[in-house]
């Protein structure tokens, strides 16, 4: 089962949704409010979220963007759930670095591994 | 040629400012990595304008100025909030700081840019990017 939305698609593999952004840039408030109200629905609906956002298409993403993604994994983990990022350009991965946000979220290289990982909550 | 442009109070036209002033980056050949720090502060600078300074306010303006030159580019993002003390803002990096949503934004284009300043007031914050 596929759910579409104009800035991102959520695919089901097994007990774990991928969500892919289809946005380019996450950068803007309407933008991100957005996406952010869609994928913390997401996470409210599942009894135990197990979740990937694959950034494959993401070139830019603010501060703002980081904001959601924070707020995301703290709703997820407080269900129980898991949350795994992965395919973040080298440029959107040194802004990880530089803010230690790599610390916080399981970054993998591929989507295969970070669907492993979401699974194993 | 240091170019001034003021804006309403609005997204769309801080986007479109933004595209306008990395076009004319790009035109000069700066890398793909200077384009890329050079729209992140600059894209914070603005984000923060709207939200923190003006408060999303349309009767209040933004007033940039930019200097994209061939070894530089300096842009000033200035808008008619009361201003704030950035010594004040806690250093997101911080271990009890690390998964507050919010806070990145000052940080971040001290990481991109070779030099930020605010005014005294606050409410004005400098820009400069060293071509090398």
């Amino acid at each position: 089962m596929a759910e579409q939305s104009p800035r991102f698609k959520v695919v089901s593999e097994g007990d774990v949704s991928v969500v892919e952004m289809l946005q380019k840039r996450i950068v803007e408030e309407g933008t991100i409010s957005e996406i952010s109200g869609q994928l913390y629905e997401l996470a409210a609906q599942a009894g135990k979220p197990r979740m990937v956002v694959d950034f494959a298409n993401v070139t830019h993403m603010s501060s703002s963007a980081l904001g959601m993604l924070i707020t995301l994994h703290k709703r997820v983990r407080e269900r129980g759930g898991r949350l795994a990022l992965c395919n973040i350009r080298p440029s959107i991965f040194e802004v990880f670095v530089i803010t230690r946000l790599n610390e916080v979220f399981k970054v993998c290289a591929g989507r295969d591994e970070a669907v492993h990982e979401a699974a194993s909550a | 040629m240091r170019q001034k442009k003021i804006i309403p109070t609005d997204m769309q036209a801080a986007r479109q400012l933004a595209e306008d002033l990395l076009q004319e980056v790009e035109a000069k050949g700066y890398s793909e990595s200077m384009q890329f720090a050079i729209r992140l502060a600059l894209e914070e600078a603005l984000s923060n304008a709207i939200k923190h300074g003006n408060r999303y306010d349309p009767d209040k303006s933004i007033t940039v100025e930019a200097e994209i030159k061939d070894d530089h580019t300096a842009i000033t993002v200035a808008d008619e909030g009361e201003g704030f003390d950035p010594a004040a803002v806690p250093d997101p990096t911080a271990d009890e700081n690390l998964e507050k949503p919010s806070g990145r934004g000052i940080m971040l284009m001290r990481a991109y840019m070779d030099t930020v300043q605010f005014s005294k007031r606050g409410n004005q914050v400098s820009l400069v990017k060293n071509r090398c």
